[in-house]
């Protein structure tokens, strides 16, 4: 139908108002376009969802937190809405369409209001804080898994069948099957407290006592030390998916007839290892990456608590059990845009590596 | 003369207990062909088995005992005693049950979502397809255990349904995109083209005739959305951010974890205990869709 359409609209007299519709659903239609709008979308309907959860929902928290004030503190109705205002980032007392309107006007200049429990910090702050440490462990984490997993899995696609091939696909299955946070108590459990091997409540946090952030060797170190625990894990609860797809993939790239030509041209093994096979198998890949992005940054709120971690996992968790419902939803919503936003970006190399699926995608 | 011929057939027809014993051997013998997949599913079943029948051997009451707190492994306790006095090996033993159900009913929802809505997006396509894939990416981008942390916050999970339906209304998106995939394939083979053609419309095109043909497909998907909903549910009750009442693995585990038995030495059966069996409860589900791909799949026994 559509290959129809299209011809058809081409061969229509061309109209001025036409030109401008019709260039503005080129637009729309190009890949990149459609795909940040889509992000956009999302990040907007997070942000959403999560104000009408708070102030619809039975109890929220927003009358809860007027009506203690009112009652524990003698408060006037008005004074204590206009704290809440403060702390919420919008005000209780306006009609809803407003409150949502002030909301979302508050998180487009950065402004997710206040923290409950540390009265007045903005939760801006706290997100600046915590977010950097779970961008640099699952970001290092990552790419040590993707590059070790890929190299891994191309090994075991040449080697096939053989002794090391079935040890690290078993390996491979296991370590993709078994939870993450399992792999990280089992880490502590043995390496820390059995075999007393990692001084595990020295590695405790994000940085030793009386480090300051700055740029030096001494600083990188120590905040690797106290990251590795959480790199660690999450390496190897996402490695096994990386061996196993690579592997296949390469074995599928080793049928492609272009492998066999640059073979029959006699080009070298290393040659045709790297630039004709390990490139085109690598490329199903980058999708993926997108999503490891997303499960690692979600796994961080199960894997930073249990190694005491102090990114956004950790203080999300603590947010929820101590209700401190501003600090929540902002950190929510962070975390939910960096995925998306890494998504994209992952979305965009990867049609720019393989163009097949702008186009594909285009139609 | 056709009224004999007519019984005849129906002689040689074999009878509905005879045909289930058949199928059930088909399935047996197709289970068997992966090694892996085989040795999987009889783990998975004997879990299962232990996680029905074991609650019905063991005391219903496990009392605390304050002279018994963190004791090592004995022959009263083989697997010792948790911060609480009891004895670990009977919680193992009870704690399943909970867990299986909740990971069952959980990918039965998702799976119910992604095959409904999967294969009308696929067999429909246009605006359909359009919303539905936009949806699917959107729930797909948030992260799963981020939300359900939020979730926490505002819903009481004390009840095992409630807390399936809350991870299947977040778990459908892979499966989801994964039949579509497959239905979109499906869709341009001949016999779907002549059931289009004869009019059969499109509930009974999808059900009866493209469906069917994807049941190992389905249940090998089934299979991984409870790996899924388990690894969600073990991760909550780790949290604490599920209510910590009765016993199950989850909450052996936050116990274990939290209490601080870690530290003691003498206690490392007891947090071995819940983590070897989640760990092997997924392994066994993860081993068993082996055996599942190789029947969707007989290209793959070749190789």
């Amino acid at each position: 139908m559509s290959t129809v359409a299209v011809p058809a609209e081409r061969s229509a007299r061309v109209l001025p108002g036409r030109v401008v519709a019709s260039a503005a659903s080129r637009l729309l239609r190009t890949y990149t376009v459609r795909r940040a709008a889509k992000a956009l979308l999302t990040i907007y309907l997070v942000a959403t969802f999560t104000f009408f959860l708070i102030r619809l929902l039975p109890g929220n928290p927003v009358d809860v937190y007027i009506n203690t004030l009112i009652g524990q503190y003698g408060m006037s109705y008005q004074d204590a809405a206009n704290q809440a205002a403060g702390l919420f980032a919008f005000h209780p007392n306006q009609p809803l369409v407003l409150q949502y309107l002030d909301y979302l006007r508050g998180l487009a200049q950065g402004d997710f209001g206040k923290s409950l429990l540390s009265r007045g910090t903005p939760v801006t702050r706290i997100i600046k804080t915590y977010l950097p440490w779970t961008l640099f462990s699952a970001g290092t984490a990552l790419l040590i898994s993707f590059s070790l997993g890929v190299g891994l899995g191309m090994v075991m696609a040449y080697k096939r069948e053989g002794p090391l091939d079935h040890v690290l696909s078993a390996l491979g299955s296991i370590l993709k099957s078994v939870p993450n946070y399992l792999l990280a108590i089992m880490i502590v459990v043995f390496l820390g407290v059995q075999l007393e091997l990692l001084p595990v409540t020295d590695m405790r946090g994000t940085l030793s006592p009386g480090t300051t952030a700055e740029f030096s060797l001494g600083f990188l170190l120590d905040a690797l030390f106290h990251a590795a625990l959480p790199i660690a894990t999450y390496v190897l609860s996402t490695i096994g998916a990386w061996m196993l797809i690579m592997k296949s993939s390469t074995l599928a790239t080793l049928e492609e007839d272009y492998v066999t030509v640059a073979r029959a041209r006699g080009l070298s093994d290393g040659r045709i290892q790297s630039a004709y096979v390990g490139r085109n198998a690598v490329l199903p890949l980058f999708s993926q990456l997108a999503i490891a992005a997303g499960f690692v940054v979600g796994g961080s709120v199960l894997i930073e608590p249990i190694f005491q971690y102090q990114g956004v996992g950790y203080v999300l968790l603590q947010s929820v059990l101590q209700r401190d419902y501003p600090v929540m939803q902002g950190i929510f919503v962070v975390i939910t845009s960096a995925v998306v936003v890494s998504n994209l970006l992952a979305d965009l190399l990867y049609s720019r590596l393989d163009p097949r699926i702008r186009i594909t995608s285009e139609e | 003369m056709a009224q004999t011929m007519d019984t005849a057939i129906e002689l040689t027809r074999p009878s509905a207990s005879q045909q289930a014993v058949a199928s059930v051997q088909d399935f047996f013998s197709a289970m068997r062909r992966n090694r892996a997949g085989f040795i999987g599913f009889l783990a998975l079943s004997a879990i299962i088995l232990i996680a029905l029948i074991g609650p019905f051997l063991v005391p219903q009451t496990l009392p605390t005992d304050v002279h018994a707190i963190y004791e090592a492994p004995s022959s009263r306790h083989l697997l010792g005693t948790d911060s609480e006095g009891r004895d670990v090996l009977i919680q193992v033993i009870a704690g399943g049950q909970t867990i299986i159900l909740v990971g069952f009913v959980a990918a039965a929802i998702s799976t119910l979502i992604s095959i409904t809505f999967g294969a009308l997006a696929a067999y429909v396509g246009g605006f359909v397809d359009s919303v539905v894939m936009m949806l699917a990416d959107i729930v797909l981008t948030i992260p799963q255990i981020a939300l359900l942390a939020v979730l926490a916050a505002f819903i009481r999970l004390n009840s095992p349904w409630l807390m399936a339906a809350i991870i299947a209304l977040l778990a459908w998106p892979t499966l989801l995109r994964a039949v579509r995939a497959q239905v979109l394939s499906l869709k341009e083979r001949e016999y779907i083209e002549a059931a289009r053609l004869l009019d059969l419309g499109t509930p009974r095109i999808v059900f009866y005739e493209i469906l069917p043909t994807m049941a190992s497909f389905i249940l090998m998907n089934f299979t991984i959305a409870m790996t899924d909903s388990i690894y969600a549910q073990v991760g909550l009750y780790l949290l604490g951010l599920a209510p910590l009442a009765g016993h199950n693995w989850g909450i052996m585990l936050n116990f274990a974890w939290w209490r601080g038995a870690i530290f003691f030495k003498n206690s490392l059966l007891y947090i071995l205990a819940p983590v070897t069996a989640i760990a092997l409860l997924q392994l066994a589900l993860v081993m068993t869709t082996r055996s599942l791909e190789d029947i969707f799949n007989p290209r793959l026994r070749e190789g």
